[in-house]
């Protein structure tokens, strides 16, 4: 579970810094400052426990949902125990209840899963070809690329949407797979990473193959891309967690129903052209299905989740 | 062996002996290796110029153009079957008087008061948190950073659903304002402002009689009483939920600068007598700046950009309270066909964006206090030493 490692200097200080306070005063003083301390820690813990329940509470109270009826879920949104324990929500889903398939969730899913693993296997090819020439080959232009990257990567996503669906129709893709996957398929700040991690690679590594008369791009296929699988995880990770979770691109690229994902169809079923009645069990229950593969994730490569979020860091 | 031994090894030729000659030699493959580069260079990079270009740079320039035309979406933007208008999808928005303008204006209040909400709410909470997870004595750290980090990794639309049903009428918090004897309002359909509903309650105003002075005077469109009316309670929610997801990743930004700041200049400030929070004060948020600079304009980018949420929980309603300028271009464009509007509004949203982020800099820079906080730290970590 760990996921940050602690540095040693914090270490180090901590055992200096304690046979100092020791040292500095007789037992009275510090035993009071002990019990202030423990009183302060006690009441860190506390805070800490609350606020972190307010963080999970809203997925416990979401799964439990899931397994309520939907007057149980009306009348009794706060009962962890679900009365009567019902599995109708995730039946209907997968188009076994009684009531039909109302909710096209295996469309959804399937589009997800297709859209995903195009933009993913996409980003993570491109992102590397492009990092790996912006950090390492030599070629006029390059600086000019480089600094228009960074412009990009400064413009806010939203502005663009009414501009993205301008150009996907004149492109005539809109509405298609193609419109969905193509204009995800390299990301500015994947390439940014991807190159900030190439420029930590020793040269050398690639001159030996280069003499050994091996192509530019075989040099980078078999010599240098195997070294770069910390890096290369973490942009796999980071953009299967970004195609997965992508709403406002999809929603603007496409109009028919064939084409939703768990984030579209979810949102249409919610509040849109779907939307009727409550029926909140299986609405939450879409959006727990819709979640879980992006929990699996992150509770398996934590340590590259992190990186990530740090990652943005970097950019400034 | 030790004659070869040394560097690369067996590949090179005696170094001393072949001077000149080998120098010209080695030159002539090396820029073959360059012309190759420059070509290997384009093919590598050309599937992010094309994507990037087509779909991030091109949409620009044809929106540019868009904005100056009063363009239904179905006919070709370039032949001269839509009207040119100028400027006036501009004026409409920000300088006549009309729906259009009082519809922007209003989101644009909306989302002036998320962002003063947001910012520092959010900024502070995951200072907070990264401040006490990053405690060398609290056990379970990893834990409670995978806590408050888990809503920043999922899906926007899946949480906003999730707020949907926590915050119904009669859903999970007003069960459990109850508890404590509080009746919660009607989130979703509560259109009154914080601050007149705050002030209502203190009895100074009354929220459903506009002060006549306030109401019946205004600016750009909207009243004053609306300007100063404050989020929405609706807006609230939406105000909650974005505090709440985006926290984590920003505790996240913070741990990381915290456990680069030397824990040496704490000591040395606890050392000289200062308490706790004055070591926090005067020596780690310097230390901060940087990043505490980036944190709030990550969080100025984002808030003005809020979409995703909007979308799902409120639509704008109830009575364009949670309308925000991101929102109101989209449906200027996808539900009213008015995508020179649209397109209008977007450009005067990244205006506002980057108007607001040099203001946000020049600010922070001119008070320029934390060299001179280490500087004056520095010297007195050696005297203790």
């Amino acid at each position: 579970m760990s996921t940050l490692p602690t540095t040693p200097p914090v270490r180090k200080t901590q055992a200096t810094w304690q046979p100092r306070t020791s040292g500095s005063g007789s037992a009275g003083p510090r035993a009071q400052g002990g019990t202030g301390r423990r009183i302060l820690l006690a009441f860190v813990y506390l805070v800490l426990t609350a606020v972190g329940l307010i963080y999970i509470l809203p997925f416990v109270i979401q799964i439990v949902t899931s397994f309520k009826t939907d007057p149980d879920a009306a009348g009794n949104p706060l009962g962890l125990l679900p009365n009567p324990f019902s599995l109708e929500s995730y039946r209907r889903l997968f188009g076994l209840g009684n009531s039909g398939d109302a909710v096209p969730f295996s469309t959804w899913l399937s589009n997800s899963v297709l859209v995903t693993l195009f933009i993913t296997a996409g980003r993570v090819f491109f992102d590397s070809l492009a990092g790996y020439a912006l950090a390492r080959l030599d070629f006029r232009g390059r600086n000019l690329l480089f600094n228009g990257l960074l412009t990009i990567m400064a413009v806010p996503g939203v502005v663009l949407l009414i501009p993205k669906f301008l150009v996907l129709n004149q492109l005539g893709i809109f509405d298609t797979y193609s419109a969905m996957i193509i204009p995800l398929m390299v990301d500015a700040a994947g390439v940014f990473i991807m190159r900030q991690f190439f420029l930590s690679i020793p040269r050398e590594v690639e001159e030996a193959a280069r003499i050994d008369g091996a192509s530019v791009f075989r040099t980078f296929w078999s010599v240098v891309l195997p070294m770069a699988k910390p890096a290369l995880i973490t942009l796999t990770i980071l953009s299967f967690q970004g195609s997965w979770n992508e709403f406002t691109h999809f929603l603007v690229a496409t109009q028919s129903p064939q084409y939703q994902t768990l984030t579209t169809g979810l949102a249409s079923f919610v509040s849109g052209s779907l939307s009727s009645g409550t029926q909140y069990p299986l609405k939450l229950t879409a959006a727990l299905l819709a979640t879980i593969p992006v929990a699996v994730l992150f509770f398996t490569f934590q340590r590259h989740f992190v990186r990530s979020a740090n990652s943005g860091a970097v950019k400034e | 062996m030790s004659q070869y031994g040394s560097g690369s090894g067996s590949v090179a030729a005696p170094p001393a002996a072949a001077g000149g000659d080998g120098r010209r030699r080695r030159r002539e493959p090396a820029s073959r290796i360059k012309g190759r580069q420059g070509l290997w260079g384009w093919l590598f990079v050309s599937p992010m110029v094309l994507v990037l270009g087509l779909f991030l740079l091109l949409p620009i320039g044809m929106a540019l153009w868009v904005s100056l035309l009063n363009w239904d979406g179905q006919s070709n933007p370039f032949t001269g079957a839509a009207d040119f208008v100028g400027l006036d999808n501009y004026s409409n928005v920000l300088t006549n008087d009309g729906l259009d303008r009082t519809l922007f204006m209003t989101s644009v209040r909306n989302n002036l008061y998320f962002v003063l909400l947001v910012v520092p709410l959010q900024t502070i909470l995951a200072l907070a948190l990264a401040v006490a997870v990053n405690s060398r004595r609290i056990k379970g750290k990893s834990l409670f950073r995978t806590i408050f980090y888990f809503p920043s990794v999922t899906s926007s639309i899946a949480i906003s659903t999730v707020f949907l049903f926590l915050f119904q009428g009669s859903g999970a918090v007003n069960a459990l304002l109850k508890w404590v004897g509080i009746t919660g309002p009607k989130w979703f359909t509560d259109a009154d402002g914080l601050v007149w509903t705050v002030l209502g309650g203190l009895g100074i105003v009354d929220p459903d009689k506009p002060t006549a002075a306030l109401a019946s005077n205004g600016f750009l469109g909207l009243s004053w009483w609306d300007w100063l009316s404050g989020p929405s309670i609706a807006m609230c929610t939406i105000i909650a939920l974005i505090v709440w997801t985006s926290s984590g990743t920003y505790m996240l930004i913070f741990l990381a600068a915290l456990q680069d700041v030397p824990a040496e200049l704490e000591e040395a400030a606890l050392l000289d007598g200062a308490n706790r929070w004055q070591s926090f004060r005067n020596v780690t948020i310097p230390a901060l700046r940087p990043v505490i600079f980036l944190v709030l304009t990550l969080g100025l980018i984002g808030s003005w950009q809020i979409f995703d949420a909007v979308y799902v929980m409120s639509q704008g309603a109830p009575g364009n309270t949670t309308l925000t300028p991101a929102f109101l271009s989209y449906t200027a464009g996808f539900q009213d066909s008015e995508y020179g509007r649209a397109a209008a509004i977007a450009f005067i949203l990244l205006a506002i964006i980057m108007v607001m982020t040099l203001i946000q800099r020049v600010l922070l820079r001119d008070r320029d206090r934390p060299a001179r906080t280490a500087g004056r730290f520095g010297a007195l970590r050696r005297r203790t030493s």
